[in-house]
């Protein structure tokens, strides 16, 4: 296909850069680099370009705020708030708020734009995990992602405290109240946060630098490196025809990725346009100043925190009192156990797997969730966990919006989410083989076509036909899950190497119930029960010409 | 960036109909096989083009759009001159015009770019081929080689004092931005002792017993007319009326009862005609608990729920705190009005590692926390 020669002003300029940078050995084998498509995978691109669209609200509020808890009076434009003593902080979020032209926006953008940041790295690492796509190769991506979403955290609730009203206070509050109560360093970290006691006149200003240059530096870094590794690594792919653990199948990025990246960078900026325009967020001024003497009932923390209000709600008093000492178990235990278990769980899992599994091979084409049904269930049982204390952090709101009682909201809480996450994996097992199940049933007997035929003696049966043909290489995509090879006893009853003691035995038992096969695909033949219809599976050639 | 092979590989013979997950042509939603599926002559292998008259759709539909997103920003520039803001209405005005003209730019903006892609693009299904990450185990020979020839050459492995005074230098130059934190903190280091006491047990400048003031007003409290029972203020140390150090530990709960309602959990001694004082600061995680329930005395935190019973010296009965809200001492001055007669007897608000069981304390010394 001839293309014409490159116009001379580009060529000029390429030209340039390549005899300083030899840039064109890199763009030969990068421009047509490959992406392989999948809705799925379109879910990290919302955590980046909300992050990006964060640099750029945020340095635009960087211009007006003044991070200083010294008082000042109102004399803005906001009636209400008029002569009123608050924090320079509040003043001038209020003045960006009513006397900046955009100001308004571009606040409701950021915090729109910080919930859909950390929303899309949660949905983006469900992706991951649920089609293992953390496996080797992409175990150090993995926990580049689950820094990434630490940090998000962290950034979060810097910013959130930064405006200083009432409702962000109780928060800072909140937070105050979980740092004192650890043991031996809690008043420690606390006047050294504080610079003193609480609240001091320091933390506005520390929780700025903290969220404007530190946290975000580090997200950069670390997002960057997200980016090169999955460039240098390529993408996983789904399964599919022609898609094997060697190749990868897709568009190049240039043009097509290209183009299609910048529209999805636009999608996401004109969503949170629209949510900045016309749904409110944080509207700062109906709370007024912060004063730790003051609450609003109903205080609601953003969506991301709201799993450790619920535990902290959760969680029934008890206090320990040893030789002098204090620890206060119901702020410690909500405050560092279930953050402590979902943020380990994630970082361990992809060795937790392979040390189960055995398995140190590389990964690139995902898993479909329901072909390994233990992990799935592990991840849809820890998404019961963080819903249950989700849930309950809100369980005023639920309590007063369904008229039922707040204090069976925590007792009914407090048995779910134990009990929750046992329902739930048991449920998403048997979820799980049930597809692999009609999965083995498309395969095996074909896809209902629709036609129903009149056999000579009276009986009608409805015509198979073998499904099409990229969705049946989609459903053979599926690989046993692996076990360690060799954890049988030999004949003498004695255990291979390495899997004797307490922990090996352990090891090879969890390896058994893992690993394997649990629904072949070519399950269904042979079985009598439905063998009448099956056998007209053979004959499919014939029957197909009647689809048509 | 790598050293892998990014050639393209034509697929052999075959081309995947569709990528799995794309949306699909309306026949290959249904699961039923097809025989054979028209494809669009292509020059490269995994190139479909589109054929000419969806491409020019494509192109008007996309300059559609693209015209779309340039009015929009000319809108947007528009509205930043013409809507002023200065008050809540013309703030709302303002954000609308900015707003709404921002995002049918970006919305527009982005939907011609699709119907670029989809309409204008050729479809793609190239093969591109995968390489295991690791490197070859002579690649890594020679650099584990190179590694220790390297070593060698620089004397660290031969030259045991180079070594290890190198190692001496650096270790207190990695302490150094520890040291400078130390005035993150303030100068004094008995932070235990500062969160044992409050305002409230201090006298005032001329000596005399610090007053409750109602917090927002600033008003002292004369007991006599703070007498319907139920009755329930929040109160603020006088003096430190805007002192949020000072409020963080002595905000108080003031509630009136009927004598009779006050139970034994309650100190007699530090109410006054029925009224009593308590810390408003959760002994949980130090929300004001600023909610009360006047038929069942409950004090209750909006934060985390944790419920008190006023009537019974703020025990807790419900939720995560630990602790009862500790109460103030009071009485009147000669003038009537509601004095604190001592600080709290244990450190209100929030538990720390260096309290203690401070209200054992007390009791084995006889007093009532």
């Amino acid at each position: 296909m001839s293309t014409g020669t490159v116009p001379k002003p580009i060529a000029g300029a390429s030209g340039f850069l390549d005899d300083r940078l030899g840039a064109g050995n890199f763009l030969k084998r990068n421009l047509r680099k490959v992406f392989p498509d999948h809705w799925s995978f379109l879910l990290g691109e919302i955590a980046l370009y909300s992050f990006i669209i964060l640099l750029l609200t945020g340095t635009f509020l960087t211009f007006f705020f003044k991070p200083s808890m010294a008082h000042v009076v109102y004399e803005g434009s906001y009636e209400p708030l008029k002569d009123v003593t608050m924090s320079e902080a509040y003043a001038s979020a209020l003045q960006i708020s009513f006397d900046v032209r955009g100001g308004l926006l571009m606040r409701q953008m950021h915090h729109w734009a910080a919930l859909l940041f950390v929303a899309g790295m949660m949905v983006h690492a469900l992706r991951v995990f649920f089609t293992g796509a953390y496996r080797k190769p992409r175990e150090l991506n993995w926990l580049i992602g689950v820094l990434l979403l630490t940090l998000a955290l962290a950034e979060g609730l810097t910013g959130y405290s930064l405006p200083d009203d009432l409702l962000s206070g109780a928060g800072l509050r909140i937070t105050e109240g979980v740092a004192i109560s650890l043991p031996l360093v809690g008043t420690w970290i606390t006047f050294f946060l504080f610079g003193g006691e609480y609240p001091g006149e320091d933390v506005i200003s520390r929780f700025y630098s903290l969220h404007i240059l530190l946290i975000p530096g580090i997200l950069l870094a670390l997002i960057s490196a997200h980016m090169v590794l999955m460039w240098v690594q390529k993408h996983t792919q789904m399964p599919g025809k022609g898609r094997t653990n060697e190749n990868v199948v897709g568009a190049p990025f240039y043009p097509a990725f290209m183009a299609k990246a910048g529209a999805y960078f636009m999608f996401t900026f004109g969503v949170i346009a629209l949510l900045g325009t016309f749904a409110q967020i944080n509207p700062i001024w109906l709370f007024g100043p912060y004063t730790p003497a003051d609450i609003s009932a109903g205080s609601q923390p953003d969506f991301y925190m709201g799993f450790l209000e619920g535990s902290l709600r959760l969680m029934p008093s008890w206090e320990i009192n040893v030789l002098g000492f204090t620890l206060p178990m119901s702020v410690l235990i909500p405050a560092l156990v279930p953050m402590g278990i979902i943020m380990t769980g994630l970082a361990l899992y992809p060795f937790l797997e392979q040390w189960v599994t055995g398995d140190r091979s590389e990964h690139h084409v995902a898993d479909r969730p329901r072909n390994n049904p233990h992990r799935t269930s592990i991840g849809i049982s820890a998404i019961t966990f963080y819903g249950v204390l989700w849930l309950l952090g809100a369980n005023d709101e639920i309590s007063s919006v369904f008229h039922v009682s707040l204090n069976w909201t925590t007792y009914i809480g407090r048995v779910l989410v134990f009990l929750g996450p046992l329902v739930a994996y048991i449920v998403t097992y048997r979820i799980c083989l049930g597809l692999q199940r009609s999965d083995a049933a498309i395969i095996g007997h074909g896809v209902e076509s629709g036609v129903i035929k009149r056999l000579p003696h009276g009986e009608y049966i409805e015509v198979h036909v073998p499904p099409e043909a990229s969705i049946e290489a989609h459903l053979r995509g599926k690989a046993p899950v692996p076990t360690i090879a060799g954890t049988d006893t030999d004949k003498d009853g004695i255990p291979p190497k390495g899997m004797r003691g307490p922990l090996g035995r352990l090891r090879a038992k969890m390896s058994k119930a893992y690993g394997g096969e649990k629904i072949p695909l070519d399950d269904g033949h042979g079985h009598g029960v439905e063998h009448g219809e099956h056998a007209q599976v053979g004959s499919g050639g014939d029957d197909r010409s009647l689809t048509h | 960036m790598t050293d892998n092979n990014h050639d393209i590989e034509q697929p052999e013979g075959r081309v995947p109909h569709r990528v799995i997950g794309t949306p699909a042509p309306a026949t290959a939603t249904s699961l039923l096989g097809e025989e054979e599926r028209t494809e669009a002559a292509a020059d490269v292998p995994g190139v479909n083009l589109q054929d000419e008259q969806t491409a020019r759709k494509g192109e008007r539909a996309a300059a559609l759009c693209f015209l779309i997103t340039f009015l929009a920003a000319v809108a947007f520039v528009a509205s930043y001159v013409i809507f002023q803001v200065g008050d809540v209405e013309t703030t709302k005005t303002s954000t609308l015009a900015l707003g709404g003209s921002l995002t049918l730019a970006l919305l527009s903006l982005a939907a011609g770019i699709v119907f670029w892609v989809r309409m204008v693009m050729p479809k793609y299904s190239l093969v591109q081929e995968r390489h295991t990450m690791a490197s070859s185990s002579e690649v890594r020979e020679q650099v584990g080689e190179t590694f220790l020839q390297g070593a060698a050459e620089s004397g660290i492995t031969k030259r045991p004092l180079l070594r290890r005074t190198l190692l001496l230098a650096a270790a207190p130059l990695g302490v150094l931005p520890i040291v400078l934190l130390r005035d993150l903190g303030p100068r004094y280091k008995n932070f235990p002792e500062k969160l044992r006491h409050t305002v409230w047990g201090e006298k005032t400048k001329d000596g005399k017993d610090r007053r409750l003031v109602v917090e927002g007003t600033g008003a002292p409290i004369r007991a006599a007319d703070f007498n319907s029972p139920g009755g329930i203020l929040s109160v603020v140390p006088e003096g430190y009326e805007h002192d949020l150090d000072a409020l963080a530990k002595a905000t108080l709960i003031l509630i009136k009862f009927r004598p009779e309602e006050i139970k034994s959990g309650t100190n007699k001694n530090w109410t006054h005609d029925g009224i009593v004082a308590y810390s408003k600061i959760c002994t949980h995680v130090g929300c004001p608990a600023a909610l009360y329930e006047q038929t069942t005395h409950h004090i209750l935190c909006p934060c985390h729920q944790s419920t008190f019973d006023a009537a019974d010296g703020a025990k807790v009965i419900f939720g995560p705190a630990a602790r009862p809200l500790p109460q103030l001492p009071i009485a009147v001055d000669s003038e009537g009005y509601l004095v604190a007669t001592a600080d709290f007897a244990v450190p209100p608000g929030p538990s720390f590692w260096e309290r203690g069981d401070a209200e054992a304390e007390v009791r084995e010394k006889g007093g009532h926390a």
